[in-house]
């Protein structure tokens, strides 16, 4: 910082801003592209290149003949059991687990936003737990859904029935409920910092110009969080993707098949070895992961189109 | 005069009371939600104080399913205590003197987890500042590429690991995870946010005055972008210090797996001990988390906004 007072000044002395910026030199050029190149050697060694190679690999029939057989591979696994109660299983949770993430992400903000007392404190308990890691928490959460657990005990003394919470259906809303208190957290900080931007005149304004809670809600303060909430919501799509590190704490490798996820899946074809499976697996799931960030930016571009930046 | 204003200042004291009552409302609410995102944590860290028999009365009804040696616990029923009948150091005992496999398994985290962040910081670092310098269609669609990348779950991005890790033959070692680790664009793409930051002029100037490209790179842009890279550094590491899927799929020989996942292995004989392994695997994080709250809420704040 020290260093850049002290130059700043002279800057705006010694070369005043030119009209227009003339094409970067090649000589220029060299400092930043030689600082990109560790990095950029990396990525293409361990992700792009291979990841054409598997494009290759999921068109042939094996790694011996590689007879070209297109989408046969693509077929196979789509028509696979496993794969498809993966996929299923693995969208049911985004489908749940993404929007609710968002909403009581949202929730949470505007509750430390609402003038309420100990805010700093809370904030930092609804933080904790994705500081903590999971396998270490994982014992509390066996404790409290096993079939004799803690929820159950409660459950019965107000009469209910008891659920077997790790291998029923049910294990699903478990899942949830961790992803939920781990993650909400982080978005809430997302949220808060998107609410701190939008300015307070507005607001201000709209309550001068009589406007009630509800209508500044869903008129200024939906419409400027709308790029966070599109960005909140492919982040925990990601993250509901590393839900298997729960599941697999939780229930081990082989779960009840409600929450058999995609990950189980790539686990048990890594144990075959069966690449050309498992390249045209990976493919699959990349091309469903581009087209639903797409879908998210281009729905993000509609809803936020009035917002002045 | 006060006839006048009578009226109006009732209403208004009416209106405080509706608008305290709804405060003290919202603080109940969030005090309660606070207590239920603190209980599994406090609750693990309270259970790591207790005996080993106490926590087989307490827990054993759970964790004798998993067991299949066919030992019988005294309790059927389940008792989630927060405070121990007595308190003891005795489970950490056994850990830290008498049961070298967890301290191993500790030590497997640490020596996967730390190259990862200080390599993965150094490179993005650089990357980061070549991608803020540099303009032009070229690194646009790099940079896009990069996103691309980092979207990807590791069900996608563990079969290009896997199928590299074997043609350079670093499967079953350390590297198989360290190496596409460093090269993960995450914090490439949240300094280079940072970085894209700093002023043309500034860079213009320092060059004017002499000083060299590497210079400008040490004496400006790093200091500039200090505390972001604390906190992507505090990101980079929880993500890592969870690790699961990796060391799956890239290692077979158990020895080298990481306490994350060598915990829920944690047989049902030994649950006592788990508590406090589990807990002893926290301190690193949680004590980021006390020194490093504000980076890591700088952190999170810097990770908003995908278009940057």
């Amino acid at each position: 910082m020290a260093a850049v007072k002290k130059i700043a000044p002279k800057a705006v002395k010694e070369c005043p801003p030119k009209e227009k910026k003339p094409k970067m030199k090649f000589r220029d050029k060299i400092f930043p592209l030689a600082c990109l190149t560790p990095s950029f050697i990396g990525v293409m060694i361990f992700f792009i290149v291979p990841f054409i190679v598997i494009i290759y690999y999921s068109m042939v029939d094996n790694p011996i003949n590689k007879d070209f057989v297109f989408l046969d591979n693509f077929i196979s696994v789509l028509k696979n059991t496993a794969f498809k109660k993966a996929a299923v299983n693995t969208l049911k949770f985004s489908a749940m687990a993404v929007p609710l993430a968002v909403v009581l992400g949202m929730g949470l903000a505007m509750l430390l936003d609402s003038r309420i007392p100990f805010v700093s404190q809370f904030r930092t308990s609804f933080l904790c737990p994705m500081m903590v890691p999971v396998a270490s928490v994982v014992l509390i959460w066996q404790v409290i859904f096993h079939y004799n657990g803690t929820l159950n005990e409660i459950l019965m003394k107000f009469g209910a029935d008891r659920v077997d919470w790790l291998k029923s259906d049910k294990a699903m809303i478990v899942i949830v409920v961790l992803f939920l208190w781990k993650n909400l957290g982080y978005n809430m900080i997302l949220f808060l910092s998107a609410l701190n931007n939008i300015s307070k005149d507005q607001l201000e304004v709209a309550t001068l110009e009589g406007a009630g809670r509800w209508y500044k809600f869903v008129h200024i303060k939906l419409r400027h969080l709308s790029p966070t909430i599109l960005f909140v919501a492919i982040l925990s799509l990601i993250n509901s993707f590393k839900v298997f590190r729960e599941v697999y704490l939780l229930t081990g490798d082989y779960p009840y098949d409600s929450v058999y996820m995609l990950q189980h899946f790539m686990n048990n074809t890594f144990r075959s070895l069966d690449y050309q499976k498992l390249s045209a697996a990976a493919i699959i799931m990349a091309l469903v992961i581009v087209v639903i960030i797409g879908i998210l930016f281009i729905a993000e571009n509609k809803l936020g189109e009035d917002v002045e930046q | 005069m006060i006839e006048q204003t009578k009226t109006p200042s009732k209403r208004s004291s009416a209106a405080k009371n509706w608008k305290k009552l709804v405060t003290a409302a919202m603080t109940l609410f969030a005090a309660a939600a606070a207590i239920i995102f603190l209980m599994p944590t406090v609750l693990t860290i309270a259970n790591s104080f207790m005996s080993s028999s106490e926590i087989s009365a307490n827990y054993g009804a759970v964790f004798s399913t998993n067991e299949s040696g066919g030992r019988t616990y005294i309790s059927e029923k389940i008792n989630l205590k927060f405070i121990p009948d007595m308190v003891t150091f005795s489970q950490y005992y056994t850990v830290l003197f008498k049961s070298p496999d967890y301290l191993l398994k500790f030590w497997n985290s640490v020596i996967l987890v730390v190259p990862i962040v200080v390599f993965q910081l150094a490179t993005a670092a650089f990357a980061a500042y070549g991608f803020a310098r540099l303009k032009g269609r070229l690194k646009e669609m790099l940079f896009f590429v990069y996103i691309v990348v980092m979207l990807m779950p590791y069900q996608v991005t563990l079969v290009p690991n896997y199928l590299v890790s074997d043609a350079l033959g670093l499967l079953d070692t350390r590297l198989a995870i360290i190496l596409p680790a460093v090269f993960t664009p995450f914090s490439v793409f949240l300094l280079s946010k940072i970085m894209r930051r700093i002023p043309d002029v500034l860079i213009e100037a320092a060059k004017l005055d002499g000083a060299g490209e590497m210079q400008i790179f040490r004496y400006i842009a790093l200091p500039l972008c200090k505390s972001v890279i604390a906190s992507v550094a505090i990101l980079v590491f929880i993500d890592y210090w969870n690790m699961v899927e990796q060391p799956l799929i890239l290692l077979s020989d158990t020895s080298l797996y990481p306490l994350s996942v060598f915990l829920s292995k944690i047989n049902a004989g030994e649950i006592g001990l788990a508590f406090a392994v589990a807990t002893i695997y926290m301190i690193p994080t949680l004590l980021m988390f006390l020194y490093g709250e504000d980076y890591l809420v700088e952190g999170i704040t810097y990770s908003g906004g995908i278009k940057g």
